[in-house]
This record gives structure tokens, C-alpha cells and sequence, in this order.
């Protein structure tokens, strides 16, 4: 039918041609942006993005599963360092309290929330392991001192997600900031939108490191 | 609706878009992906002694050692020493020394790395993500303050570096429980019949490896090399696994990473 319209007017004719080379240009476009691999790395970098996420999540999780375990052994040495055990104990479950799902890392308040509380269970444990060092036979106390490795292990393991999950926040925000993946985020990817990243905290890129 | 002037200002914004997008696109990859990585030493082999702290024979047995053990389980550990960390922690500087060499096959990430890094007094045993079950942050950290960090103190490198693999691959072969029982005695102790048993062992492997090693293994994984590759090294990477292989030489990362277990510690 419209062909037939096309060839019954001029001027339609030349609407016809005009909206066809649009379209042709827009298939040209999607074949050759997809055949270098353009058009699959918004979505490619946003996976790996969520990826590193999820194991940032995982490694405070681990953190945070840890955490009663010190607790209770540090107690049964430094009953008198209540306040600081206290401290830990309110800490961990103010961070595990905040509700984290797959919007958080692209909702600055939340993300704000999420790092905030972790930060200040990073604090509060710093406090402990500065507190532990006045008690020599906790120090030596074999299941301390496997569980002050472990907490090592993961602050070392919190530090390289974060450091992970920055480089493919900043990937994949470039990708979606910048020309074409820009526009091909506005045309094919409309929901995907550039994700938080953590800001550097004194410290933080840094395991606590007690010697022993 | 649409003029033939606006459809070519789409067609040529398209062309403009296309040229940037191949102009451009790589450029930011290559310059995100290159930001900020000191300059590692090449994998050279099992061992890469870049601070020369080892003699060529102990260096030798080393590389024997480990290759049988990579022969038997696929298990890559690799020994580094390093002048200097230029700066960074030493959980830093092995993580990405780590991924820089892709130690350890690229499904399973099997890989353990033992970095020394005498002039800031620092070792690390740096952990493949799947070899973390096995060789913990705890037991880890047992083998540096046990084994490795005494026999520092006294100068004694190689002895250290030595006792430091072995109970690598015994905890890796599954003697956990040993040094379980080491971290309650916290003694420091040479055992004869443990490393009779091994040279037995890698004889025997040495011996069956080399019956069924005909063909070769043709792994897939390669190894990108940051700075100046030394000489000999550069030609044994592309050709991959020869088949013979134990005349040093040949050897690459699996395409493994690690997510920053183990334990650290200083002397």
C-alpha cells in the first residue's frame, strides 16, 4: 500500500524516500555499532558492574558473620571493655539493618546509607583491635588469634571488591556518559542509569593491621 | 515526518557517531584499564627471584617442586620476590600481581602466590579465589608467623621461601590438621620424613608426567607482560606447552584471579 502511495504523488514520493533513508541509516547504525561490539557493552558493563557489587555485599556479609564470634571470645578476656564491645555489637546491626537490593547502587541516598554504616562498623572494630592490645592473653588466645586473621583476610578481601566494583562502576558510567554509549543507552538500554561509587575514606583502602 | 536534508544529517551524525565510537571506544578502554599499575617483574618461571635473594640451585629445587605439584593437581603456586612494592601495601601490590599473572587455571582461579619483599620486611601468601577453602586466611597467616617469618629474621631466605611452599602444598594436598596442631604448639620444626616423602613423590610423578606428557597440554591461557620482557622468556610464551617442559622455560598464568585472600606479615 505504501508503495503505491509513493509512486502516486511526488511529494510523497520524497516523504516516503526521506523516511526510508532515516531508517536505513538507524539499521546501519545498529548493525554497525553492534558488529564492533558497541551495542552489547552497555548492558556487558552494567553486569559487571552488579557482579562486583554483589561481591562487595558478600565480602561485608562475611565481615559481618564474623563479628559475634570476636565478640564473645573478646568478652571472655575484656569484660571491662564493654562500652567498645557494645559499640561493635550496635554497629554490626545497624549495618546489617540497612536494606540493600539491586537499586541501591544507583540511588545516591541509599548508597550514601550503605557506606555510612559500614564505615562505622569499620570504625568500631578498629576500636576493638586497638582496645585488644592491652590484653596480652587474649593476644595469645589461639581462637583469637585465627579469627583476628580471618577479620584480616576479609578487610584485605572488602578492600578488592571495593577496588574492583570503582572500575566497573567507572566503566560502565563512562560507557553510558559518553557518546554512542550514550545514545545507545537513551535508545535500547532506557533503565540503565549510572551507578554510585565509594567515596575514599581515610583509611579505608587499608586492612587494619595489628601486629603480633 | 522527514526531509531527504534531515535524513542525511541523521545518516551523517550516524557516520560521525560510528567514527567516534571507533576512534574513541578503545582509547578509553585501554587508558581505564591501564590506570595506575606499578611495573611487576615478568613471570619468568615458578620462581621469579627479582629481588635476588636465592641461590640458582635452591631456586632450581623450588621450581621442581612446584611443577610437580601444578603436574599433579593443576594447582598453580608461583614464588615472587620484589625489590621494592613501590609504595603500596603489600596486599595491594600482591593482589594485583596476582591478576597481573593470572596465576591459576582461568575456571578454577587455583592459583597461590608467595611474595617476599625483603627491603620492606613484608611477605604475603596471596590466595586464588579457588583455593580459599583450602589454604584459609588463619592457616595462612600460621605458615608466615611458623614457618616463613623465624627463619627471615635470621637471613635465611631460601630456608624460609622453602619452608613456606611446603607447607603451601601440604595444606594444599589436604594436611590442614598438621598445621592446625603447629598453630597450638606454635613450634618451629623441620620434618625429615615429610620431605622424604615428597622427594619420593615427585620422583614418581616426575616419572609418570613425563611417560604421559607427550602431547603436550595446549592451555589456553596467556600471559600479558608489563615493562621489558627479558629475552628467552618472550619466545617460550607463544609457543605454549612443548610436550618435554623440564627444561624451565614455558611456563604461563591459566587465566586465574584472586579476590584478595591469605594473610600477611612481616619479620
Amino acid at each position: 500500500m505504501r508503495s503505491g502511495s509513493a509512486i502516486a504523488g511526488g511529494h510523497a514520493g520524497r516523504a516516503w524516500f526521506g523516511r526510508a533513508r532515516a531508517l536505513a541509516a538507524a539499521v546501519l547504525l545498529a548493525t554497525s555499532l553492534s558488529a564492533c561490539g558497541a551495542i552489547n557493552r552497555v548492558p556487558t558493563l552494567e553486569e559487571q558492574a552488579k557482579s562486583a557489587w554483589s561481591e562487595v555485599q558478600n565480602q561485608y556479609q562475611r565481615r559481618a558473620d564474623l563479628i559475634p564470634n570476636l565478640v564473645e571470645t573478646v568478652k571472655g578476656y575484656a569484660q571491662q571493655e564493654k562500652d567498645v564491645l557494645v559499640g561493635v555489637t550496635e554497629a554490626r546491626a545497624k549495618a546489617s539493618s540497612v536494606k540493600v537490593d539491586a537499586s541501591t547502587v544507583s540511588d545516591p541516598q541509599k548508597f550514601k546509607e550503605f557506606q555510612d554504616a559500614q564505615n562505622q562498623l569499620s570504625g568500631a572494630l578498629g576500636r576493638l583491635l586497638v582496645t585488644v592490645e592491652r590484653y596480652p592473653d587474649l593476644k595469645s588466645n589461639q581462637n583469637f588469634l585465627a579469627l583476628q586473621s580471618q577479620l584480616e583476610g576479609t578487610e584485605n578481601r572488602i578492600a578488592v571488591a571495593r577496588r574492583d566494583y570503582i572500575g566497573a562502576v567507572q566503566a560502565y558510567n563512562t560507557e553510558v556518559r559518553t557518546i554512542p554509549g550514550r545514545w545507545i543507552a537513551a535508545w535500547f538500554y532506557p533503565e540503565a542509569k549510572p551507578m554510585e561509587t565509594f567515596t575514599a575514606t581515610p583509611n579505608s583502602e587499608r586492612p587494619p593491621n595489628v601486629k603480633f | 515526518m522527514r526531509s531527504p536534508g534531515a535524513a542525511a544529517r541523521c545518516d551523517a551524525l550516524a557516520r560521525l557517531g560510528l567514527l567516534l565510537a571507533l576512534l574513541f571506544g578503545p582509547i578509553l578502554w585501554a587508558v581505564a584499564a591501564q590506570a595506575d599499575e606499578p611495573a611487576f617483574p615478568p613471570l619468568s618461571g615458578r620462581v621469579v627471584d627479582a629481588a635476588g635473594v636465592l641461590a640458582p640451585e635452591a631456586r632450581t629445587s623450588l621450581e621442581a617442586k612446584l611443577k610437580a605439584y601444578e603436574d599433579k593437581t593443576s594447582d598453580q603456586v608461583v614464588v615472587a620476590t620484589v625489590p621494592s612494592l613501590q609504595g603500596r601495601t603489600v596486599e595491594d601490590y600482591a593482589n594485583r600481581l596476582f591478576r597481573a599473572w593470572k596465576l591459576g587455571q582461568a575456571k578454577t582461579n587455583n592459583g597461590a602466590l608467595l611474595v617476599v619483599a625483603p627491603n620492606e620486611r613484608k611477605v604475603r601468601i596471596e590466595v586464588g579465589y579457588g583455593l580459599e577453602g583450602a589454604l584459609t586466611d588463619a592457616l595462612s597467616k600460621v605458615i608466615i608467623t611458623t614457618a616463613i617469618a623465624p627463619r627471615f629474621k635470621t637471613g635465611d631466605y631460601a630456608g624460609g621461601i622453602n619452608a613456606g611452599v611446603d607447607a603451601m602444598l601440604s595444606i594444599l594436598a589436604g594436611d590442614a590438621e598438621e598445621w592446625q596442631r603447629k598453630a597450638e604448639v606454635r613450634r618451629d620444626e623441620a620434618d625429615p620424613g615429610q620431605v622424604v616423602l615428597f622427594v619420593i613423590l615427585f620422583l614418581v610423578i616426575l616419572v609418570v608426567v613425563y611417560r604421559m606428557n607427550r602431547g603436550g597440554r595446549g592451555r589456553g591461557g596467556f600471559v600479558v607482560i608489563p615493562g621489558p620482557s627479558s629475552g628467552g622468556w618472550s619466545g617460550g610464551v607463544s609457543g605454549g606447552f612443548d610436550g618435554g617442559g623440564f627444561s624451565g622455560g614455558g611456563f604461563s598464568g591459566g587465566g586465574g584471579s584472586s579476590g584478595g585472600g591469605g594473610a600477611s606479615g612481616d619479620w
